[in-house]
């Protein structure tokens, strides 16, 4: 028990006296500290990335709500329904009603070009042709300005990251489809899911526009709970007369997101990767100078009958110490720069552009900060291990 | 050049801290090239296209499909060459995740528009008198191993099923290569003709016209004209130069350029601290010796030049390393085809990082020689020790 006291004050004050001699050598401890601040600083922003779209493509998705697709579709764009098959569905057992009937929207999904603001040029923007109940079916849509559009009429209502990225959606203004003119009448918010990212507008009046006669893309149903699901799949599935691939709104989004999520991440990670171990190099570097420099102090140490192993502890702290600090101002200047920075990009699976936000969430921080402790161990390691195995009476000599 | 043994041997002194910050800098490297690998893939298209070609496109957007009657409407416009079409056929081979473009072609106008795919004349002929035949990229046909005669199922959720067919199924007749390195050799084409007798919906219709035109100065102007031609009709049309088109598309993605040059910036900024540290370090550390140089009559300028010639060694063997390495690397194949549809640095980028290196090395020495030259002899033999 004695040992172990006089162990751990050993490299207390090892420690203190290493940390205090840092100023001493401001030049490597700034270099590798920097490096390390960078290292965190790319990770997090560019994870931020793909956390921030991923969290847009699924934030939306709710349990009780199913969306029907054709069979072999993977989104809507491939997918194709007729009256019949629209009116099967909306008829099948599962769906919630209310007043006005039951709670289905057979949905359009074109693309039209707009000009992004950030670059501008001209971008695929979504536009969705809904019918009256959609806005009941999804849980989240509401009006910030202005009003649902009436039907039959060439109005649109747009959302909010689709107003903010692209240019000419504001409220009031119009803007040419073909040769028709469309008025933005509302804005609305959709919790920062997908949907901010679409134009919507009554399905009929985008069949017509786009020639498309009595056909549909997709059907989205508000269940009676989330446990109807089944019953409504099966119902669909087993009726003769459809063919229909049905999913949760929560599993479509996912899906939806998987390619370009990955894509993100494992850019991300590799670029990280590849940072690291410069950051390791720049950590080796500095701890190597910092015991060539204090090499007779380490031994006069050990001649005073400090033990090896508070020698490596302490140098491995002082590692640690140094990475740590680069890595807080590395996480604070990452989470300052770039959380909540809005943007959008194409997300090939629609085809269209998706608006999100860039999030630097508190997973990603502590993931960075360990990331950067490893870096400073590993940095540590060797140069400690150096340390403890210097020939006491030779250092002492200043050899 | 006889001062290289000096400038050598004292990088050797402390062959530790010399090893740890050439490495550095060989990652610094081997990031930059993939970083431009990356940005290559991403926004290629804009570098491979042809200046003297257009893309006509619907107006609305590219999802929406035009008359194949508008082909001899556009060829009939002053200034236009010829026109060919293609339309996205989305085809998927077993899994989703197998993605590679497919599209039916003309064949002999397609090929015609397109010199950049290489196909030897006698698959060529033979795709001509194929008609379900298929010719396909080298990178896609590598990828799973398809050589000429294999036949290969392909859906399509777009189109559904080929009238009274299971399903799609192509004769491979032909391999193509790119012109150049940048080529997309991923792609696979089949005829238009067959395409359009087997779809259930939309015959007659086609995704978009590629048009060459006789003077690529008067580009905008027969661009202008081509949807003057087709202006309120039912099939409105935007054309532009297939070098914006694909300008477009990739600003589509975002502003890769930015996010990336970010990315190295900070990288960059971290090797050029690191490299500093270490000329600073060494210099400092051999103050006397300096002065001893100076006394024995080196000038400033050559002391300044031995200490840039030092870090300028460091920076070049990291740099070229990193480089030779990534090189390397990409040259060797493509980790991910479904991702990036071409995998190489291009070689403006290369002189890019060339130019990089020669920077960091006088960077990182700059301030170090300047206080090496400014040492007073006297002084500095009194320092040290």
């Amino acid at each position: 028990m004695h040992a172990l006291t006089r162990w751990f004050a050993q490299i207390a004050t090892v420690t203190l006296f290493n940390l205090r001699t840092i100023p001493e050598r401001k030049g490597a401890a700034i270099a590798a500290a920097v490096g390390i601040a960078g290292v965190v600083a790319v990770f997090v922003g560019v994870l931020s990335i793909a956390e921030g779209f991923r969290q847009a493509m699924t934030i939306s998705g709710s349990p009780d709500i199913a969306v029907v697709l054709r069979s072999g579709a993977n989104t809507e764009m491939t997918s194709g329904f007729g009256r019949e098959e629209t009116r099967l569905i909306s008829d099948a057992p599962g769906v919630a009603h209310n007043e006005h009937g039951a709670l289905a929207s057979s949905e359009l999904f074109v693309i039209i070009n707009l000009l992004k603001r950030s670059t501008g040029t001209e971008a695929n923007v979504p536009l969705r042709g809904v019918e009256a109940a959609a806005f009941d079916v999804r849980n989240d849509i509401q009006f910030l300005r202005g009003r649902r559009f009436e039907r039959g009429r060439n109005e649109v209502v747009a959302g909010l990251g689709a107003a903010r990225e692209f240019d000419g959606l504001e409220l009031g203004r119009k803007f040419a489809v073909g040769r028709s003119q469309w008025e933005v009448v509302g804005i609305f918010s959709a919790e920062g899911g997908i949907a901010e990212s679409e134009i919507w507008s009554d399905a009929s009046v985008l069949q017509a526009a786009f020639q498309r006669g009595p056909s549909w893309q997709s059907v989205y149903a508000k269940l009676t709970s989330p446990g109807a699901f089944a019953e409504f799949k099966d119902a669909l599935t087993s009726n003769p007369q459809l063919n229909v691939k049905v999913v949760r709104q929560t599993d479509y989004y996912a899906e939806q997101s998987t390619a370009l999520t990955k894509l993100i991440t494992t850019i991300g990670v590799f670029i990280a990767m590849l940072m690291s171990l410069g950051a390791v190099f720049g950590a080796l570097n500095t701890m190597y100078g910092a015991v060539a420099a204090r090499t007779r102090e380490i031994a006069t140490l050990r001649a005073l009958g400090f033990g090896g192993s508070p020698v490596i502890v302490s140098l491995l702290i002082e590692s640690l110490a140094l990475a740590l600090a680069g890595g807080a101002c590395g996480a604070a200047a990452a989470y300052l720069a770039f959380d909540g920075f809005t943007a959008a990009t194409l997300n090939w699976q629609t085809f269209s552009q998706v608006a999100f936000a860039f999030a630097v969430t508190p997973k990603l921080l502590v993931v960075a900060i360990l990331l950067a402790a490893v870096i400073g161990l590993v940095g540590g390691l060797f140069p400690a291990v150096r340390a403890a195995r210097l020939p006491v009476a030779s250092a002492l000599r200043g050899a | 050049m006889k001062f290289l043994h000096l400038v050598w041997s004292n990088l050797k002194r402390r062959k530790l801290r010399t090893l740890l910050t050439v490495l550095s800098i060989v990652v610094a490297f081997l990031l930059f090239g993939f970083l431009c690998a990356i940005k290559a893939a991403l926004t290629g298209g804009v570098s491979m296209a042809g200046i003297d070609r257009l893309v006509v496109r619907h107006k609305v957007s590219i999802i929406q499909l035009l008359p194949q009657s508008y082909e001899a409407r556009i060829e009939q416009i002053h200034g236009v060459a010829t026109a060919a079409h293609q339309t996205w056929f989305g085809g998927i081979y077993q899994d989703p995740k197998n993605f590679f473009p497919s599209m039916p072609v003309m064949p002999e106008k397609f090929l015609a528009m397109f010199p950049e795919f290489l196909l030897p004349e006698s698959e060529k002929q033979a795709w001509l008198k194929t008609r379900a035949g298929a010719i396909v990229g080298r990178t896609t046909a590598q990828r799973f191993g398809w050589k000429i005669g294999d036949r290969v199922p392909i859906s399509s959720p777009i189109w559904g099923r080929p009238g009274h067919e299971h399903n799609w199924e192509f004769e491979i007749v032909g391999l193509f290569d790119g012109a150049k390195k940048g080529t997309d050799t991923s792609q696979l084409f089949f005829h238009y003709d067959y395409f359009d007798e087997a779809r259930v919906r939309g015959k007659g219709m086609v995704g978009w016209y590629t048009v060459r035109i006789k003077e690529p100065d008067r580009a905008a102007e027969i661009a202008r004209k081509i949807d003057e031609e087709f202006a309120n009709s039912p099939y409105e049309t935007k054309t532009e130069p297939e070098g914006a088109f694909a300008q477009a598309f990739a600003a589509q993605i975002g502003n890769i350029g930015t996010i990336l040059i970010a990315v190295l910036a900070a990288v960059f900024f971290t090797i050029l601290l690191v490299a500093g540290n270490t000329m600073a370090q060494a210099v400092r550390e051999r103050v006397e010796e300096i002065g001893v140089l100076k006394a024995m009559g080196f000038s400033n300028t050559l002391v300044l030049a031995l200490i840039l010639g030092e870090s300028c060694l460091l920076a070049g063997v990291g740099g070229f390393l990193g480089l030779g390495l990534a090189w390397l690397i990409t040259s060797s194949g493509n980790p991910v085809p479904s991702l990036l549809r071409v995998f190489y640095i291009p070689a403006a980028d290369l002189a890019i990082g060339v130019a990089l290196i020669a920077g960091l090395g006088l960077l990182a020495g700059l301030l170090p020689a300047a206080q090496g030259m400014r040492l007073r002899v006297a002084e500095a033999l009194r320092r040290g020790a």
